[in-house]
């Protein structure tokens, strides 16, 4: 079976030079442009970076009851998200493990488009019987752009219709790209700042159109996935399926997740009224965590002397490896990481991992696994702050 | 009382690494720059309003990184962008370019020749080994050449030896290395003249020789060193051109604690019993301290900043006699559209090419006539060029949709027939964006400004003498343990607490701040 495009394919088919399409949910999405994704990883730092993101599953709740069914899904308080307002969110099961991450826009008082990694339609069906409430999957008919980068917003200024400037981070608006109606969300996936713009399919190409004629004098570039996989290691995001695993599809306890665990925990409303998995979890909060997903950096020297031993110099991963590597303490295995990669922009081999209390603690020193020419060393690491990289331009 | 443990002159990037250095050991630094700005040959200035140029060097190579990590530099604002290609037009209307991908720049040599496509790859391998050979010799602070007897180039070479072990086959390939002309050894490997001018160019650049001179094919290897540092890539453009290099060292020398002052040019170092006390400002003020380093180049230092009685005979003739020779001009242009090179060949190509760089070196015969000119003591009519648009690679260095160029171009004698003046200056302006027109038909129509630096100019900018780009020819008899002078090539001076740290010390120049960060490490030895 040939995997379908996505409604920006007759366009990025016509770009992607090296034909490296990446598998996203049913879509086909490119892996890069060129050969090397790290001019594109550069324009989301340095100019604006295109990414067509319209393989994310997306839903509408609508209807009075909107609200309560939307917070009886989500770990957050829905009710602390303002209309207008753009919230970061888990969803978990009966025992507190997560099924999912995703987006909750508050477009309306009781309209909300969420968007999530893994098709939810059933799961957010069950959770709406009974109530006043309609559940659209738009995942097939609306299309989605990410403009990323420190000049994402100028790009937007000259076609947006009614003024964005206001916009704040995790905030969404609809608005026009010159006469085309879309809905601009001042979100991403990259850490920086950056827009996503949400339209009708049949608008798609016009709105590709549109963004590369007026980003050209700006750099935009279009990018693929991996360049974003770089910037959001650095922006120490994590992807479901690579850092963890969601509880529909784990076969074994150890396989799942709770949201303390995935150090997520500030995203759990445990004052707020009933919401699946809620009586596990306030059980959970009361123990100290066993687990926590935090960021590790590799230490360069320690790298340069494992390296040296085969008389070679540093070989690393210029894209986003998503591998498990044991992390140690001594003969201890103590975690793992899931996700690791160069960071061109900070020169540091950085990683998102999993750890063992209480090496999960910043400034914890433990030792990952690297293979140099097929035999198994150890490299020194520290446990550090996520975002690795965090510019103020995001928030600004 | 010194008010200051050190006081630096000059913030170009090695003043400024040796003081983050210094300070980050817990001294007590000032740094002394005439300019009203830091970086020294690594600025970047608005030139035109609304464009910014990197105004002199532009591209960074071989910024060592263990300076890098040590000072936290992306913190403090680094970042290299990627320079992806080379692309060289030819005078027959083709071209010849070399990509960032390896099978990529392979098909394209074998479009010229297949020979040369499967050479190219062992060339480079080879490089690669004689890089990582010479490259700790970067990294180490020269050895005393009397207890080594280092009088000639077999000594050098036998060290090199010993640090790495090389085999027989390399051992000979170094020694050619060392001895060949650029254009002779490139000639052993290729046959195509674009391939060969491009890559002789690296050899030529910031010299007073020519492309059939012997001594130039070492200089090839320095560009194989960034190779090496592999994820690393310390090679490429720096945002906001390379004053963002500096402005970053600036930042993190700050940070610990260094203080730096602009228009504060030091016009004389004061020595007392034979010991350097302190420095005399432009302006009269005195400032004292208990170390002393100069950044500039060992002529401007020794020769204009001390009393030449204050220095033993033999070392001030060795200074007199250390080459300055000034061979390079710059053109930055601020542009209204991008120059359509005629000699790409597709509409797709056009983008992908200009964010790389672009050589006019369409063969080494093209490159020695243009040496031919300055011999004897003109500009050259057709000089080699090498250019950027950084404009590209990072879009904030011009308005949206506007363009600037950076034009690097050889030879341009310091000592110009008849001197330097406007109409001479405007002159050489001219031979560039004409030989450069021929490539770019519509480039005279789209030039909003120009900026044209003649080594007088960057001498009188930057107070490199001569203009040398590098504060000293990279020649060989000018390098590691004879850099700046024998016996004085680890950073240290015949004068007392004075030492030196700028590119006209070991191991030379371009923007490494090696200099600046070996240096510290023995001024600090020394104060303990
Ligand atoms: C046209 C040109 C192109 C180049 N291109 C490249 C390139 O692309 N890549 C690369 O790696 N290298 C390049 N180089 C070389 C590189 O820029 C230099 O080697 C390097 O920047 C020198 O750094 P430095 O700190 O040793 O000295 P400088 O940068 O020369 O710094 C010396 C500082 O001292 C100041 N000064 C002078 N006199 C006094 C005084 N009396 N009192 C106080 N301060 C004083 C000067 O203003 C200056 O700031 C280029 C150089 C030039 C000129």
């Amino acid at each position: 079976m040939i995997l379908p495009g996505t409604p920006f394919h007759p366009r990025t088919s016509d770009l992607c030079q090296p034909h490296n399409w990446r598998r996203w949910g049913k879509y086909i999405v490119a892996g890069s442009y060129e050969l090397s994704p790290e001019r594109e990883y550069w324009a989301i730092r340095n100019s604006a970076g295109l990414l067509d993101t319209s393989p994310l599953n997306k839903y509408i709740f609508q209807g009075k009851d909107a609200t309560r069914v939307v917070n009886r899904i989500i770990t957050r308080d829905v009710n602390k998200c303002a209309v207008g307002q753009v919230m970061y969110t888990t969803w978990c099961d009966e025992n507190g493990k997560v099924i999912d991450d995703g987006t909750v826009h508050r477009v309306e008082e009781n309209l909300f488009f969420v968007t999530s990694a893994d098709p939810n339609y059933r799961w957010f069906c069950e959770n709406a019987n009974g109530f006043d409430v309609t559940l659209q999957d738009v995942s097939d008919t609306t299309a989605a752009l990410a403009l990323q980068g420190p000049n994402a917003r100028k790009i937007l200024q000259t076609l947006a219709r009614a003024e964005m400037d206001s916009l704040r981070y995790f905030s969404v608006m609809p608005n026009h790209l010159r006469e085309i109606p879309i809905m601009l969300s001042r979100t991403g996936y990259t850490g920086d700042l950056g827009y996503e713009i949400w339209m009708e399919n049949k608008y798609a190409l016009d709105v590709w159109d549109l963004l590369m004629e007026v980003g050209d004098a700006y750099g935009i570039t279009p990018i693929g996935i991996l360049a974003l996989d770089i910037a959001r290691v650095e922006a120490g995001l994590m992807l479901i399926e690579t850092d963890y695993t969601s509880v529909r599809k784990a076969v074994i306890p150890d396989q799942m997740s709770s949201p303390y665990e995935l150090g997520l925990g500030w995203t759990v409303a445990l004052d707020k009224e009933n919401f699946v998995g809620k009586r596990a979890l306030v059980q959970e909060n009361r123990r100290a965590p066993e687990w926590r997903f935090v960021g590790i950096e590799i230490e360069w020297d320690s790298l340069e002397e494992i390296y040296a031993r085969k008389n070679l110099h540093p070989h690393l991963p210029l894209q986003t490896v998503r591998e498990s590597v044991p992390l140690y303490d001594g003969d201890n295995q103590i975690g793992y990481v899931s996700s690791r990669c160069w960071s061109p922009l900070l020169k540091k081999y950085i990683a998102l991992a999993h750890l063992r209390a209480p090496y999960f603690e910043i400034g914890s020193r433990v030792e990952m696994e690297v293979t140099v020419e097929h035999e198994r060393q150890r490299a020194r690491a520290v446990v550090g702050k996520t975002p690795f990289y965090n510019p103020e331009r995001k928030r600004k | 009382m010194p008010s200051y443990d050190t006081l630096i002159i000059g913030g170009g990037h090695n003043g400024l690494v040796n003081a983050a250095y210094l300070a980050r050991a817990g001294k007590k630094v000032l740094v002394l720059e005439k300019r009203h700005l830091v970086g020294g040959a690594a600025v970047t200035e608005e030139i035109y309003p609304g464009f910014k140029f990197t105004e002199f060097s532009y591209v960074v190579s071989l910024l060592r990184p263990e300076i890098v990590r040590d000072l936290n530099l992306p913190a403090h604002g680094l970042e290299i962008l990627p320079l992806p290609s080379t692309f060289t037009p030819m005078l027959n209307g083709d071209y010849i370019a070399f990509w960032d991908d390896h099978e990529e720049t392979h098909n394209e040599i074998a479009r010229h020749s297949r020979k040369d496509a499967d050479a190219y790859d062992e060339y480079g391998r080879l490089m690669y080994h004689m890089a990582k050979a010479v490259r700790p010799i970067i990294g180490m602070i020269p050895p005393d050449p009397t207890s080594l007897s280092p009088n000639d180039l077999r000594g050098m070479l036998k060290m090199g030896m010993h640090m790495r072990g090389l085999g027989e086959e390399k051992f000979y390939q170094l020694f050619k290395l060392m001895t060949m002309s650029s254009g002779d050894y490139l000639d052993e490997w290729f046959e195509t003249d674009a391939l060969k001018g491009t890559k002789a160019a690296s050899g030529i650049i910031g010299t007073f020789m020519g492309p059939r001179s012997p001594g130039t094919a070492y200089v090839l290897l320095h560009h194989y060193m960034g190779e090496i540092d592999g994820a690393f890539r310390a090679w490429g453009f720096a945002k906001g051109g390379t004053g963002g290099i500096s402005n970053s060292i600036a930042n993190a020398a700050r940070s610990f604690g260094a203080e730096i002052r602009c228009n504060a040019g030091v016009a004389h170092v004061i020595v007392k019993n034979g010991r350097a006390v302190g420095v005399a400002l432009d302006n009269g003020d005195e400032i004292y301290a208990n170390v002393i380093v100069s950044s500039l180049d060992p002529k401007r230092t020794f020769l204009k900043l001390i009393d030449e009685k204050e220095l033993p005979n033999d070392f001030v003739n060795d200074i007199k006699r250390y080459k300055t020779r000034g061979s390079s001009g710059k053109v930055n242009l601020a542009l209204d559209a991008l120059p359509n090179f005629t000699a790409i060949p597709k509409k797709e190509m056009v983008m992908q090419t200009l964010r790389g760089a672009i050589s006019i070196s369409p063969s080494v015969e093209y490159l020695e006539r243009a040496y031919d000119d300055a011999k004897y003591g003109n500009f050259s009519q057709r000089p080699y060029m090498d250019m950027i648009i950084p404009s590209l690679i990072d879009p904030g260095m011009a308005p949206p949709g506007k363009h600037v160029m950076s034009i690097f171009v050889q030879y341009a004698p310091y000592n110009l027939n008849g001197g330097w003046n406007n109409e001479q200056r405007d002159a050489f302006g001219d031979a560039v964006i004409d030989t450069l027109s021929q490539f770019a038909p519509n480039l005279k129509e789209i030039i909003l400004h120009r900026q044209v630096l003649t080594p007088w100019d960057i001498e009188q900018i930057t107070g490199l003498t001569e203009g040398n780009i590098f504060a000293g020819e990279l020649a060989l008899h000018q390098l590691f343990f004879l850099r700046p002078s024998p016996q004085w090539a680890n950073y240290r001076t015949p004068l007392h607490n004075f030492y030196q740290c700028g590119s006209g010390t070991h191991p030379g120049g371009g923007i490494m701040g090696a200099g600046g960060r070996l240096a510290a490490m023995e001024i600090l030895k020394d104060s303990k």
